[in-house]
């Protein structure tokens, strides 16, 4: 394994469960990533959350979304004790650093991309504090406008 | 690369004005631009329910690029979101 690995561990539990039961269950699985040398990133608990639609009986469960990086094995663990676990009624792993880092270099991409027109255009590649919005994310602006008929010129 | 720059601006202007006045059928006419083009969203998060939903019309269904104007390369993307957010109970398969 040359790269290490991202996952995005979303799994829900049942309404009934009580808290320290969704705390038993965090301990556990951060158990087992110790266990296979990984790292758990991040926890976010979204607490309970109606569904789209029913799973087994259950019309509402808790959902928490753990960021954890390590190996295929760990997971493969994971995902088996997730799915003989009677509390949680439904898992999902993703692997997400591959798509992260292809998101990361078309921002990349588009940043050198814009510094490269503003150099072209005579600015300085960044874009100057108290400056108009040119390349602004948000909606076009009369900034936008002016800087357009300059570059027709 | 600046005529294409100021041509798209001049472009999405007249699209705005455009975008809601009826076509010869009566429908309308809508605007045509990706809006995670738009919005320079490089990772569709399959967590992030309210960046899906407007592709999801009533029966929830997957709504085709032809009538989001969404380009292809994100609709791909868009399309995997909305099947992992399927999974995960936070928006449905089939509502009726």
């Amino acid at each position: 394994m040359s790269t290490p690995r991202q996952y995005e561990l979303v799994y829900i539990v049942t309404p009934e469960a009580s808290e320290q039961d969704v705390a038993d269950l965090h301990t556990q699985i951060e158990q087992i990533v110790q266990r296979f040398n990984g790292t758990l990133d991040k926890t976010e608990n979204w607490g309970r959350r109606k569904l789209a639609y029913e799973i087994g009986k259950h019309r509402e469960g808790t959902y928490v979304v753990e960021t954890i990086s390590g190996s295929g094995e760990l997971m493969k663990e994971i995902d088996r004790r997730l799915r003989v676990s009677d509390l949680v009624i439904r898992h999902m792993i993703v692997r997400v650093d591959e798509e992260l880092r292809v998101a990361e270099r078309t921002r990349a991409a588009r940043q050198e991309a814009t510094a490269r027109r503003r150099v072209a255009r005579g600015l300085p590649p960044e874009r100057q504090p108290g400056e108009e919005p040119a390349d602004s994310d948000t909606e076009m602006t009369e900034g936008e406008d002016i800087e357009g008929a300059e570059v027709q010129q | 690369m600046k005529d294409e720059r100021s041509g798209r601006a001049g472009r999405d202007k007249d699209k705005k004005d455009k975008a809601d006045t009826p076509r010869r059928g009566g429908f309308f006419r809508r605007r045509r631009v990706c809006k995670f083009c738009a919005d320079k969203i490089d990772y569709i998060n399959y967590k992030d329910v309210r960046l899906l939903t407007p592709f999801l019309p009533e029966r929830g269904k997957i709504q085709p690029r032809r009538i989001s104007g969404t380009c292809a390369r994100h609709q791909r993307k868009l399309q995997v979101a909305i099947k992992r957010a399927r999974q995960l109970a936070l928006i449905p398969y089939v509502t009726d």
